[in-house]
């Protein structure tokens, strides 16, 4: 029986275990750095997706990784507003209540791909008498495309691969035909600087009219987008946190409740012992994932509520008598006798004598048992049973499913949850055998 | 009286038997482990109880420990009987009561250092102090010569050898300041080399603290040099109890001979003696034989009478008492 610390410090001799560390320290570092960067209630809103916060953003666009590969390069998402530096803008009165107001937003276009789509979002203050607008675009060879003249709101979206007047007099999808190189055959992108004018005449003396250009780009953010326009992101520095948290305590809570009572019925024996045995039984043949799907369909599918029942059911674990196996023998060791000669009570003979002695075997297997809890969380999400409001790599993957990435050729949709999801389990996996090896020294001949 | 308050501990009939049941829940007899003992231990006192494997003797042991209810009989200690203590007297009785094992190293907690396995007595004990726990623990380890102390403290059990794992086990078995000392077999797991050193410091604990101690050995080379008195014990029954020196160069009861017979004597000569042994093998526990236990395998069993008749115990001589029909007054 070898000492807890000096067996985990004997983890460094074993490369795997190094690599495992790596993984599992990543982990920490990116859940720490998401919950520090990206407070709870900011990811949860973010993920909602309500109000308009993903506006900017492109719909299922590929991860910027996409272009680190030599030849590659796709649009990437340009947003000018016309209050940034490039962006000019003036505004001539010509009486108390009329004035003409010029905005021009730069674009400088280098991408041998085309965007996804563009946009103008346009903001106006006005009392009563609306503002009205006209937009031009004009290409870097100096053509100059009209666009759409129209009264404004308070905020108004002019959306170019909407506008099929636009597409039919540019003979082609009216975001491409923006960008396109004129007299060829082939569509290719025509790169320099794009301007978008806006000339807007305002009625009244306090108007204003702010404007917005957004490219779409094919790429964006380092995992891209979703359907909803989300940043995944979000989703996949969230789901560590939320990933280690379940595996976590979900391991520890079923590990240690598991290990007391199993204890307690090997110290006790007879009718208690008994009990546990049949309770252990009787919970074998619960299934597990129809129960979990049950409470998920009828009661609550809160995270917390999933962690709390896994744990529960984890209790009378078969776990039980695995270490009913383990503690039988030391129950009878010569040590708990002297114990009991010099008066220990029972409850400290549980806690200081019998369950210390097989700490160091149950450490490998709660390491190894953790990454099975992280994909229990994923499989409930996958089957639609994921927390409603936090963002998790499950919750990722279901989305993906729902939407038939694979199918549509989005894989990073898929590979991006997946492969964190493949790391957290190869991590925790490589440095529970090494503890294996090391706490149970019989299987390192094989 | 006064031998009366020079008494430690009693034991009067003493019994513990070990229910059997098949298929768990059906009564299949007992096992007689212990089926009548009977004896008296006086302050500052060794008694050596001897016999072979599975005679009972480490159930005596742990009966008297209080770690088995007896299920017959009664044991006083100090006057009081134990049947009866309150938790609070129980606390006291195993403060009271030093337990040495057999194996050292299954005696101590693997994951302890020798510290904590000090402390921890003390702990269970009520001693809280912490300047007076460390007083003990040092007292304790320099009384059993593990010195310098400071050396040992962090050590765990399996860096020690087995003489100073055994010295640690002593160590924690009086630092409680008991009266009595129970020793089942405390160097028969030791090296030969080291057994010696480990008796002279129990003899040198018994004589400062005038302990009374109950030392239980297959080993009768090792008695004479320990203890006061001998019991034998064969088949859950002491058959003979008697002084050291009276009983053992004057052995009375036949299985107390055929034991003395078997202890090896380092005389080159001795490999070409044959010495008669009892045939036959220790009896079931369970189903003890008639009358005497030792009948069957008694070379001088009195047909009609030892299969018959349990022996009584006679006294031969004075202060030598034997259960063997052999002594039976005419």
């Amino acid at each position: 029986m070898r000492n807890l610390r000096t067996g985990l410090k004997e983890l460094r001799h074993y490369p795997s275990a190094i690599v495992g560390l790596a993984f599992i320290a990543t982990l920490v570092a990116l859940a720490l750095y998401a919950v520090i960067a990206l407070p709870l209630d900011d990811a949860i809103r973010l993920w909602r997706a309500g109000e308009g916060i993903w506006e900017d953003t492109p719909r299922n666009a590929s991860p910027v990784l996409l272009n680190w590969w030599p030849g590659n390069n796709h649009a990437e998402t340009i947003v000018v507003r016309c209050s940034d530096e490039a962006a000019t803008r003036s505004m001539e009165r010509l009486s108390d209540d009329f004035a003409i107001i010029d905005i021009s937003l730069p674009l400088e276009f280098t991408y041998d791909g085309f965007p996804d789509d563009v946009r103008v979002f346009l903001e106006a203050d006005y009392e009563e008498r609306r503002p009205h607008a006209a937009l031009a675009w004009k290409t870097p060879d100096g053509r100059e495309i009209e666009l759409e003249e129209r009264t404004l709101g308070e905020r108004a979206t002019y959306v170019v691969s909407g506008d099929r007047r636009l597409a039919e007099r540019l003979g082609t999808e009216a975001h491409i035909g923006l960008f396109r190189q004129p007299d060829i055959e082939d569509d290719v992108p025509l790169k320099g600087r794009y301007e978008l004018s806006v000339e807007g005449i305002l009625f009244e003396p306090e108007g204003d009219v702010r404007v917005r250009l957004v490219s779409y780009g094919r790429v964006h953010g380092l995992a891209g987008t979703d359907h909803r326009r989300r940043d995944l992101t979000v989703a996949l520095l969230w789901g560590a946190p939320v990933a280690l948290a379940f595996g976590i305590l979900a391991a520890l809570g079923s590990t240690l409740t598991t290990l007391v009572i199993a204890a307690v019925g090997v110290w006790f024996g007879r009718w208690v012992d008994a009990v546990i045995q049949r309770l252990t039984e009787l919970n074998a043949i619960l299934p597990v994932l129809p129960l979990l799907v049950l409470i998920g369909t009828l009661y609550s599918r809160s995270i917390w509520v999933m962690l709390g029942v896994v744990i529960a059911l984890g209790v009378f674990s078969l776990g039980i008598k695995v270490y009913r196996a383990m503690l039988l023998p030391v129950r009878n060791a010569p040590y708990i006798e002297a114990a009991r000669a010099y008066g220990a009570g029972n409850f400290r003979i549980v806690f200081r004598y019998l369950i210390p002695r097989v700490i160091p075997v149950i450490v490998p297997q709660l390491v190894t048992l953790i990454p099975s809890y992280v994909f229990l969380e994923a499989t409930l999400a996958l089957l639609g049973l994921g927390d409603p409001l936090l963002p998790t790599w499950g919750k990722v993957l279901q989305d993906a499913f729902q939407q038939g990435a694979l199918y549509k050729g989005y894989y990073y949709w898929v590979l991006g949850p997946a492969l964190l999801l493949m790391f957290t389990g190869l991590g925790f996996a490589m440095v529970g055998f090494a503890l294996d090896r090391i706490f149970n020294p019989r299987l390192r001949e094989l | 009286m006064a031998e009366h308050n020079n008494r430690l501990m009693a034991a009067r009939d003493l019994q513990m038997w070990f229910p059997v049941r098949r298929w768990g829940f059906i009564p299949a007899g007992a096992v007689r482990a212990v089926d009548g003992v009977s004896f008296e231990l006086r302050r500052g006192e060794a008694v050596a109880v001897v016999g072979e494997s599975g005679c009972g003797k480490s159930t005596l042991a742990r009966t008297l420990l209080a770690i088995h209810t007896p299920t017959g009989g009664r044991i006083t200690f100090e006057g009081r009987d134990m049947e009866q203590f309150t938790s609070r007297e129980m606390r006291w009785y195993r403060r009271r009561v030093g337990y040495v094992q057999q194996d050292p190293y299954g005696a101590l907690p693997p994951f302890m250092n020798v510290h904590r396995i000090l402390r921890e007595p003390l702990i269970v004990n009520g001693v809280r102090d912490r300047q007076e726990q460390e007083e003990r623990i040092r007292d304790g380890l320099r009384e059993v010569r593990l010195v310098p102390v400071e050396d040992f403290l962090d050590k765990f059990p399996h860096m020690l050898s087995g003489g100073q794992q055994q010295r640690l086990v002593i160590a924690r078995a009086i630092i409680l300041n008991p009266g009595l000392l129970i020793a089942d077999e405390p160097v028969s797991m030791l090296d030969a080399s080291v057994r010696v050193e480990i008796l002279k410091l129990l003899r040198r604990i018994q004589d400062a603290h005038n302990l009374g101690v109950c030392y239980i050995t297959h080993d009768l080379s090792t008695v004479r040099y320990f203890s006061h008195r001998i019991m034998v014990m064969y088949a859950g029954k002491l058959v003979e109890k008697a002084p050291v020196g009276g009983l053992l160069d004057d052995p009375c009861h036949p299985y107390t001979r055929a034991l003395l017979r078997a202890i090896p004597d380092p005389e080159p000569e001795n490999a070409r003696t044959y010495r008669p042994v009892p045939g036959g093998e220790p009896p079931s526990l369970m189903n003890p034989p008639s009358g005497c236990r030792f009948h069957p395998r008694c070379e001088y069993a009195i047909a009609g009478l030892c299969e018959v008749e349990e022996p009584p115990h006679f006294v031969p001589r004075a202060d030598h008492e034997v259960a063997c029909w052999l002594f039976r007054e005419e």
